[in-house]
């Protein structure tokens, strides 16, 4: 049977007791809110992003250890890069996690995504899926200086 | 009254013998959102479409004569179930939100003023809620809102206090799907008529549970849906008394609901067809009478004295879990048991749950001013029927101490 581990591996449980750029950062200059209205978890993204270049990166918000976890190691991810590279990688990350259940994502796939592939499991629970994406399109509309909130639904 | 033989009952649910995620039984204790059917209900359904199926009402065939007697004897089926005086109190709707909405548009819209008030209290679902801000937004009305204290019982002395001249409905939960509060309706209701302030009862987490009786009661509207009664979906009722209901209008414009239309005038129907614009869910109002015929065969209070037991049994084995805080310790309770796992979002809980094969359910329970109250962003709920037991509550306490683990 899928072990629930799958799911909360070692690495997400550790982002969830202790998220990473859990702050609002000086001198940041985008923010926007994800919503998801099922369970409640919001989130706010802030960004400092000078010559395109996301320079700082931090959130805000309450959420379930996959949320939670998934914006720890997204601001991880995404920062000192470009914004178009994290665009990219919110393209990845979306494609992995909402991929088809029983088909494991590809290798190169998965090797992209580097730290944040233990997400791929998710996949495997439709219910959980916008958790996991919810700091993501949060994300993406603080990119593109949308200041609106995002929802899930 | 005699005791449940629940094991034999449980073999009346087909769909409760299956497992789930790789071979775990299934514990389902998600009650509160929709219980499951007996086979009684799936084959009154079954033999409608099979056998009666036609439109009711109109026709001068057989099986129209069929489909109509098997609607009209669901009615008062209900009629009786809640001790109703006259089918023609009884509205079947969608369901309970639909059943409130009907009293918000057609009862309560041409008898407010701007400055009027609607009370409601904040452990209401939102299908209690919104209706009533949607009519305060056309007429001008203003919605008031009864405290809930720590245990999540109505603070009395606060709604007495705002049973005042200018209220003009009391909106209130029969028993709260957060929560599990059985509010003191009765009491409640005669309060509020010395005031003479009419009152709508939400009855949705209600009547599965316990015996529900509007002479006893009182109360001047009734809301409640067949899928949390052990019937389908999609078909509901509105219990109103008849000399209100007489003087409503119509709600929705339509078939059925008149007695001849012509372009100069239009004479609505009787009661309770004024209101039931439309062919009905005629196989809803049938399974729901099934749903019925079950429940009382059973015994209301054989049930409601099984899951009382079963809710003290089901609350020690939560409440023993390190880390778990009950939310809803009400004096009087239905056989809900909302709570939370410290430093675990109740979606995990409901993830890790699931896994070992139990159904509960996780969010905010469409009553987001009860997590408001109680400051907490969702809980976890478990909610008891009459099939459940004592390993049902083994299970869920023995994956909620999984829960502790992966969050060790």
């Amino acid at each position: 049977m899928s072990d629930v581990r799958e799911l909360y591996q070692s690495v997400i449980l550790d982002h969830n007791k202790k998220p990473r750029n859990f702050r609002r950062p000086e001198g940041s200059n985008r923010r926007a809110d994800g919503y998801n209205p099922l369970c409640g978890d919001k989130v706010t993204v802030h960004l400092r992003i000078e010559d395109d270049v996301v320079r700082d990166v931090g959130f805000e918000g309450t959420g379930c250890a996959i949320s939670t976890a998934s914006a720890s190691m997204m601001t991880e991810s995404i920062k000192g890069r470009s914004v178009a590279e994290a665009e990219r990688l919110f393209e990845r990350f979306h494609h992995v996690v909402t991929g088809e259940i029983g088909i494991p994502p590809a290798v190169e796939e998965m090797t992209a995504l580097g730290k944040l592939a233990v997400f791929a499991g998710v996949r495997e629970y439709p219910a959980r899926v916008k958790c996991a994406t919810l700091v993501w399109h949060a994300l993406h509309s603080a990119l593109e200086g949308r200041a609106d909130a995002v929802s899930t639904e | 009254m005699s005791p449940l033989d629940v094991k034999r009952l449980r073999e009346d649910f087909p769909i409760l013998h299956q497992t789930v995620r790789d071979g775990r039984p299934l514990v389902y204790l998600d009650n509160a959102a929709t219980t499951q059917k007996p086979r009684a209900v799936i084959d009154a359904i079954r033999r409608y479409y099979e056998r009666d199926n036609a439109n009711i009402h109109r026709g001068v065939h057989e099986l129209s004569e069929r489909a109509t007697a098997a609607y009209e004897g669901a009615r008062a089926l209900v009629q009786r179930f809640i001790g109703a005086s006259s089918p023609r109190e009884i509205i079947f709707t969608r369901g309970t939100t639909e059943a409130i909405n009907l009293v918000a548009q057609s009862f309560a819209r041409p008898r407010v003023r701007p400055g009027d008030e609607i009370l409601i209290s904040t452990m209401e679902h939102h299908s209690n809620i919104v209706p009533w801000q949607m009519l305060c937004e056309q007429t001008g009305a203003v919605l008031r809102v009864v405290p809930i204290d720590d245990r999540g019982d109505l603070v009395m002395d606060e709604l007495a206090a705002r049973l005042g001249e200018r209220t003009r409905l009391l909106a209130l939960v029969h028993v709260s799907n957060a929560l599990g509060t059985v509010n003191p309706v009765r009491e409640i209701v005669a309060l509020a008529h010395e005031r003479g302030v009419p009152v709508l009862l939400d009855g949705a987490q209600a009547v599965a549970h316990a015996r529900v009786d509007m002479r006893d009661l009182g109360c001047d509207f009734y809301a409640f849906s067949g899928h949390k009664l052990y019937g389908p979906t999609g078909i509901g009722v509105l219990y109103g008394r008849s000399e209100l209901l007489e003087a409503m209008p119509p709600w929705q414009g339509g078939g059925d609901m008149i007695a001849s239309v012509t372009f100069e005038k239009t004479t609505y129907n009787t009661l309770p067809y004024k209101f039931e614009a439309g062919t009905p869910h005629i196989a809803g109002g049938i399974g729901l009478g099934a749903a019925i015929e079950y429940v009382n065969a059973v015994g209301l209070d054989a049930i409601a004295a099984y899951e009382a037991e079963l809710l003290d049994y089901a609350t020690r084995g939560v409440s023993s879990v390190p880390g778990v805080r009950l939310i809803g310790t009400a004096r009087r309770k239905s056989g809900v048991v909302s709570f939370v796992v410290n430093g675990v979002h109740a979606h995990d809980v409901g993830t890790i749950l699931d896994q070992e094969g139990v159904a509960i359910r996780t969010g905010h329970h469409c009553a987001q001013p009860v997590m408001e109250r109680f400051g907490v962003p969702a809980t976890a709920r478990a909610s008891l029927a009459l099939y459940n037991t004592r390993d049902d509550v083994d299970a869920l306490v023995a994956a909620l101490r999984k829960v502790a683990e992966v969050f060790a």
